[in-house]
């Protein structure tokens, strides 16, 4: 390559303040190879990008160096202003005299003695660049959400509108997820299934929405716009085609008492159950682990009081395969198990608060259910231990949360709010009854919701106490609970019926072992990572696969829904061509080289790279070789580094590119 | 089995019962008691309340002691001694140059060791199962409430034992004897420690609320590992409960008593006949 | 608002006595909820630290509450922080008890510590029946409180009884490295 231009800006006085910049343009131009070089005040500007093509015209330039900012700005603009001139924009390179250079350093002198060795390596890695082209990747334009909560439902509803089939999978007989649960939502203390229930219906019935149930993701290969997703299908022992939901099973099955897992153990069920009268879809599934007849060939009632004949005991899991071009994560959250049995050496619970011990300690959730109208014990708060109603409740925020020594540092955003809904939804329920919240801090930042709080306050007439508990203990059936209020310096002890506590949200169980199977990352509380905090908050780091609602932080509904609407606006953006492009720097193996010791498969983290082999048209086989796929791989250049033969090259960041510049400096 | 022993002030001084009830009780247990030479105290409440560097210095001192006997495990029947003693070992195991200061200071080697154990850990490692064999009357009639106090379980990062909210050792041990240990809320809040004479209405106040918290829930004993409690609870108890308006009658046990009795061992030879407070009132 | 007697500062000194950082503490109030003699206290456990985190080592020093405080360890144990709570008494006590910036109700309490640790340092272990009468004998010598003076004077002979009683008690045999330990340490200082 010989012809190349160097366009070095001034970046109005960014650049030329600390770089003497046509001293730079006039070392350049006396490098073998440089066919021209010039310089403009905004390159980046359209008269700076008219200069660039005028000059590939008039000069016939193979090669151009643009010496200015860092490519993370204008990479892309330069490339297209290059292409548009007719050479490829692939053999385009910036050096960064601005960010690496006259930002960062003083002395006028040495920066442009810098500056003019950063665009020497420059002209000599464009000397070895490769005309490339984007790749191209053809799109299933089908996707998968995995979780049937709010956001989970959203982002399915909003697919599936925009015109593409969804496959949405949960992996509880119902979809709903916690919202399901709740008994009313702040801040408009709308019931929480009256408003949800129409969206699951919507997406129960919806003609581009294959819903599973019951099932999990199994595992997932392939990348983006072309997955392949195994789904289980856990055998529900009911045959969905011939039952019409008239619940005589349940009625008839003599195991009823279960703890319900909806009811969070609140109330019992059967073993053939349907979780709650609104679920969708609105059929039972037989619990394994308790049924007579499965475990040891006893019962069958329900099976015999089948009219439509839908039991079946025969039934096995399934695996089923999805196609799909996109893939949602909504997996949701579950609360901190407060009581001493926790899965991670960090967490150690809180025995000093009674909970497992005392049955009138309960957590958040499962004072939902009990306040619900649906719930347990039909909306009646009956304390857990004699079903009496309370006259006192305590409620005690940031249990597990804000907590360095036994629990998790973060905030869960939502206790804050919820609290001051129990203490209104409790006082209306029992007016005489006293509501007393013990506190950190009050987290109300939404809309209406420091009113909301207020409202508590002022007119529900919730007491606030700013402090801690230190321990609860029972005495005649009552329980002692032992705070402080440090705005008024004292000990403050309350004896209550039922405490409450607001236990601290974490992702699902099993949201790690998920996101491990779609190469997602997650933090060290096991939150799935967005690619960016601020700016991209639903995208994750494995291409095509998106996240929303709380399996990526703490949130609220709203929250969750909007973010479930923005996965599923990133979605139609991935399915609006039929093909995607990808950035062409990726790796490449020389099959001609390669020793197939396959050291690249195994530390690619993408596992973009595959086992092939090579073999005559008669069928014999020639040799094994390593074989990079286009569409997963990231250009992190990995196996360029552990390949013993190297056989592995990135394109645009070639051995002989980089050499070339360490060269050019010596 | 051969335990390094370190009584502690206490138990030679107005809590020799304790040490009577532990060498009769080990003793039939084939447990001998190996007395560290010339220990000295451990500096106690007062020590890290009044001096930072001979609270460390004071039970590293003893460490030493232990160390040049050749011991790598002493027992200690008081948990203020023992806490203390981890405290220190801790806090030189962390840092070296503190150990060499130290050392010099005590003009002794002080050694990364000897473990330490309380009172209810030599049982455990006696084994229950073997306690339980050794069972000659079992404990029937006894409905103790297990009373840890604070320096058995807490700090939990120094003394690393049991549960520090919902201790269960000493109930398991009580179980195996035969008694009935009762479910109760105070096991493991403070009788006022040292402040017996300095400070005594704040002992009063909380052995009292503890009394009574036992005594509502059913306990017809307590049992204490430690003899600062024991005074607080045990001589202290008739005027806890007048300062209490209330009305108490509580036998104190040692948990080397419990064992003891269990074992067959009479009441004099173990030395709760010289209780303050025994079965059928004040003594 | 810092220093008592123009010496150092007494925040960085509670903070290396205690191996503690102040600013951790985010006055969450479960040391003073749980602390079994809060109500005692004329600055429960949270303020005392907010005192120290505002610099006003003086109030601290000065307030009742350390020298109420049972070591009990419970608000050390539950903190979410892991803030050393009792360290940090701790080490108030020790700066209290260094530069007498004692609270004057609370002299009995320290006077007793005093002639605990004056009465080991004699012996290497205590004598009980002669602490009680240094400590009685130096309440009197200032309050000038007779019935304190023969308070428990009955528990004599109950003591007595059960054998309980020692009048002289046990000395150790190397009573020379028991005194120069302790001239050690008081001569280093408290650090």
């Amino acid at each position: 390559m010989s012809r190349i231009g160097v366009f070095v800006c001034w970046c109005g006085e960014n650049i030329a303040r600390t770089v003497d910049v046509q001293q730079v343009v006039d070392s350049i131009a006396a490098v073998p190879g440089v066919r021209c070089a010039g310089h403009y005040k905004y390159m980046c500007s359209d008269p700076g990008q008219a200069m660039i093509r005028e000059k590939i015209a008039a000069e016939k330039l193979d090669g151009v160096v643009v010496a200015s900012c860092s490519p993370h700005m204008h990479l892309k603009t330069f490339r297209r202003a290059v292409n548009a001139a007719g050479l490829n924009p692939y053999l385009l390179e910036m050096a960064n005299i601005r960010e690496h250079c006259s930002w960062v350093h003083h002395d006028r002198e040495q920066a442009t003695a810098k500056a003019l060795d950063l665009i020497r390596l420059s002209v000599a890695k464009v000397r070895f660049d490769r005309k490339l082209d984007p790749i191209r990747v053809p799109v299933t334009r089908r996707a998968l959400v995995i979780g049937g909560g709010v956001a989970g439902i959203q982002a399915a509803l909003d697919i599936a509108d925009s015109g593409y089939e969804v496959v949405l999978v949960e992996r509880e007989p119902s979809i709903g997820g916690k919202m399901a649960g709740l008994s009313e939502t702040f801040p408009t203390l709308d019931c929480s299934q009256c408003i949800l229930t129409p969206r699951m219906v919507e997406a129960g019935q919806h003609p581009r929405i294959r819903l599973y149930t019951y099932s999990e993701v199994e595992s997932v290969d392939g990348f983006i716009g072309n997955f392949k997703a195994t789904i289980r299908q856990k055998a529900r022992y009911v045959d969905m085609t011939k039952c019409t939901g008239c619940g005589e099973c349940a009625k008839v099955c003599p195991l009823k008492r279960n703890l319900s897992e909806f009811d969070y153990g609140m109330g019992m069920r059967p073993a053939i159950y349907t979780p709650f009268p609104q679920a969708v879809p609105a059929r039972p599934v037989i619990d394994k682990k308790t049924c007579a007849k499965i475990i040891r060939n006893g019962c069958g009632l329900c099976e015999k009081k089948c009219a439509p004949g839908a039991i079946d005991f025969k039934d096995t899991d399934r695996m089923v395969e999805e196609q799909v071009g996109a893939i949602v994560v909504a997996t949701g959250y579950q609360l901190y198990s407060i009581g001493r049995r926790q899965d991670s050496d960090k967490l150690r619970g809180y025995g000093e608060y009674g909970y497992g011990k005392y049955k009138d300690v309960i957590d958040s959730l499962q004072f939902e259910r009990l306040v619900s109208a649906s719930g347990p014990t039909n909306g009646e708060l009956k304390r857990p231990s004699d079903g009496k109603i309370p006259q006192k409740v305590v409620f005690i925020s940031c249990v597990g949360s804000r907590d360095n020594a036994k629990g998790l540092q973060y905030c869960s955003k939502i206790c804050c709010m919820y609290t001051a809904k129990h203490t209104m939804l409790y006082k209306h329920k029992v007016h005489s009854g006293e509501a007393h919240v013990f506190y950190m801090d009050i987290r109300a930042g939404g809309k209406g919701y420091e009113e909301f709080v207020r409202r508590a306050i002022e007119q529900d007439g919730a007491k606030y106490y700013r402090g801690r508990v230190s321990k609860i203990t029972e005495e005649g059936g009552k329980l002692i609970v032992r705070g402080a209020d440090t705005l008024a310096g004292i000990p403050v002890t309350i004896e209550a019926d039922l405490v409450v506590l607001a236990a601290a949200m974490r992702p699902s169980d099993g949201a790690a072992e998920l996101a491990q199977k779609l190469n997602v990352g997650y933090d060290e509380n096991g939150f799935l990572s967005e690619s960016h905090p601020k700016l991209r908050p639903v995208e994750t780091n494995a291409a095509g696969v998106f996240v929303c609602g709380a399996c990526q932080a703490p949130k609220d509904i709203p929250e969750s829904v909007a973010q479930a609407s923005a996965a599923a606006a990133k979605v139609a953006v991935t399915f609006a061509a039929s093909e995607l492009t990808r950035e062409p720097e990726i790796a490449h193996i020389n099959e001609q080289t390669c020793a197939a010791c396959f050291a690249c498969v195994h530390t690619c983290p993408y596992h973009a790279v595959e086992k092939a082999e090579i073999r005559a048209r008669s069928g014999a086989l020639i040799k094994h070789t390593a074989r990079v796929n286009p569409g997963l791989c990231m250009g992190c250049g990995t196996c360029v580094a552990v390949c013993p033969s190297k056989s592995a090259d990135i394109e645009g960041f070639s051995e002989e590119e980089i050499y070339s510049m360490v060269e050019a400096l010596a | 089995m051969n335990l390094g022993y370190y009584p502690g002030c206490a138990l030679h001084g107005s809590s020799n019962d304790y040490e009577q009830s532990l060498r009769a009780c080990l003793g039939a247990l084939d447990v001998t008691l190996a007395e560290i030479d010339d220990w000295i105290c451990c500096g106690a409440t007062s020590a890290h309340s009044l001096n930072h560097k001979l609270a460390i210095a004071l039970p590293a001192r003893n460490l030493a002691l232990a160390g040049r006997q050749g011991l790598d495990e002493m027992f200690a029947p008081c948990p203020m001694c023992s806490m203390q003693l981890l405290r220190a070992g801790q806090a030189m195991a962390a840092d070296a140059r503190l150990r060499e200061e130290i050392s010099s200071m005590v003009e002794a080697e002080v050694p990364n060791g000897p473990r330490v154990l309380n009172l209810i850990q030599v049982f455990q490692r006696i084994g229950l199962d073997k306690l339980k064999a050794a069972v000659k009357t079992p404990l029937k009639d006894l409905k103790p409430a297990c009373y840890y106090g604070c320096l058995l379980v807490r700090p939990p990062t120094v003394v690393d034992f049991d549960d520090a909210e919902q201790p269960q050792s000493m109930e398991a041990i009580a179980t195996a004897l035969g008694a009935k240990p009762v479910e109760w809320g105070s096991r493991t809040e403070c009788c006022g420690a040292g402040m017996t004479m300095a400070k005594t209405e704040t002992v009063l106040e909380l052995s009292g609320r503890i009394l009574a918290n036992a005594a509502s829930h059913g306990a017809n004993c307590l049992v204490v590992a430690c003899p600062m409690c024991h005074v607080n609870l045990d001589m202290k108890q008739a005027e806890a409960a007048e300062f209490l308006r209330a009305k108490f009658d509580l036998p104190v046990y040692y948990l080397s008593d419990l064992v003891g009795m269990a074992l067959g061992l009479s009441a004099t030879k173990l030395g709760v006949d010289r209780h303050f407070v025994v079965v059928g009132g004040p003594n | 608002m810092e220093t008592t007697s123009g010496a150092e500062p007494a925040i960085p000194q509670v903070e290396s006595l205690s191996g503690t950082r102040l600013s951790e503490c985010y006055q969450c109030g479960k040391c003073t909820a749980g602390c079994p003699v809060a109500g005692r206290m004329d600055v429960p456990p949270t303020r005392l630290m907010r005192l120290l985190q505002l610099g006003d080592g003086d109030s601290a020093l000065r307030a009742n509450s350390i020298w109420q405080c049972v070591s009990c360890q419970t608000c050390t144990t539950r903190c979410p922080k892991r803030v050393d709570c009792a360290a940090v008494m701790d080490a108030l006590r020790q700066l209290a008890f260094e530069r007498g910036t004692l609270s004057p109700a609370e002299r009995r309490t320290v006077l007793f510590q005093k002639a605990f640790l004056d009465n080991i340092r004699r012996h290497g272990r205590l004598g009980e029946i002669e602490l009680i009468a240094a400590f009685k004998g130096a309440v009197f010598l200032r309050d000038r409180n007779l019935p304190f003076l023969f308070r428990d004077a009955t528990l004599a002979p109950q003591l007595a009884r059960r054998r309980k009683l020692h009048l002289v008690g046990e000395q150790v045999k190397d009573r020379g490295v028991v005194a120069r330990i302790f001239a050690r340490a008081v001569n280093g200082g408290a650090r």
